[in-house]
């Protein structure tokens, strides 16, 4: 049981030593699959798709319409962003069944994760207001408000970030325990819970929050 | 008494603290519940709009769990990274 994630090996550069935790290697082979999956199913689209180019598109049919009925018609320009999310904290969350280590049970990538989505919040809320209407929103609905929003704002990607870290550590650790306390048949169904069921859920939560936070920045 | 060191005393306090960070997931075990059941009414006032009911059910939930992880995570750091135990 280890809350830190390894230290799988070390890059020396410039007399710097970087350490490349288990974390990333996992992170990697999860970018090397999911790269494998994008190029398999688009290497010869078809007018008339069968096969693997009819599930990718109900998945990216599903994200459209959830999307259009969070944010909005004429956001089509999202699905690529948060597609790409849930499919990474998808595989992600689940990689647990496979005994790695999840990249989401490290704060560095959670952190990371919603960070990207502040960013395009802020941005998005800067492109649709413009700056003034961007500044001006932080003084609503009263101008001494100002440092609650800005402190609302800046909460924002740290309880998104804490939420899905604690998630999915709280399960790996709980799984620990039980694989601790008996190694058979009792570890089976709690992987189902822990694993599939709260893995599956924190993926629609945060891509639902992600939306649900651009979307609210663009009125 | 006189075995017991400050470093081991550290230690069992902050196991101790660990437990009672988490009587905080009280309150939102509470408030999911009220919400669990409010959406449950919903759904049988009105089962066509059932998606969207747990769509934010789900949402709402994710929200109010915040608390319950800020709890956790106070739970494991002092569990698994006590900065207090490197104070001494």
């Amino acid at each position: 049981m280890e809350f830190f994630p390894k230290v799988i090996f070390i890059i020396p550069l410039y007399g710097m030593k970087i350490p490349v935790t288990e974390t990333v290697v996992v992170t990697w082979g999860i970018m090397a699959g999911l790269m494998a999956f994008g190029y398999a199913a688009g290497k010869n689209l078809e007018r008339m798709p069968h096969g693997l180019q009819n599930g990718v598109e109900i998945f990216y049919e599903g994200l459209e319409g959830l999307i259009e009925s969070t944010m909005g018609e004429g956001n089509e320009g999202f699905v690529p962003y948060i597609g790409t999310l849930a499919m990474y904290l998808a595989v992600a969350n689940l990689i647990g069944l496979l005994a790695f280590r999840p990249p989401t049970a490290d704060l560095s990538t959670t952190l990371t994760l919603a960070g990207i989505t502040f960013a395009l919040t802020q941005y998005e809320g800067l492109r649709k207001k413009g700056v003034t209407g961007y500044i001006r929103g932080f003084f609503e609905p009263l101008p001494f408000m100002a440092p609650l929003n800005i402190i609302g704002q800046i909460a924002n990607p740290f309880s998104m970030a804490f939420r899905l870290f604690g998630n999915i550590l709280g399960g790996m650790i709980i799984m620990n325990l039980a694989y601790s306390a008996m190694p058979v048949i009792i570890p089976a169904p709690l992987h189902f819970y822990f694993d599939v069921f709260a893995g599956v859920l924190q993926t629609f939560i945060f891509i639902m929050l992600t939306m649900t936070f651009v979307g609210m920045a663009a009125e | 008494m006189a075995a017991i060191d400050g470093k081991a005393l550290i230690l069992a306090f902050s196991a101790m603290g660990a437990g009672l960070a988490m009587i905080g997931a009280l309150g939102t075990g509470i408030g999911q519940g009220i919400a669990a059941g409010k959406a449950a009414e919903a759904v049988a006032r009105q089962p066509d709009a059932e998606g969207d009911i747990i769509r934010t059910l789900l949402l709402g939930d994710a929200v109010a769990e915040t608390s319950a992880i800020y709890c956790l995570i106070i739970a494991l750091i002092l569990i698994f990274a006590n900065p207090l135990a490197r104070l001494l």
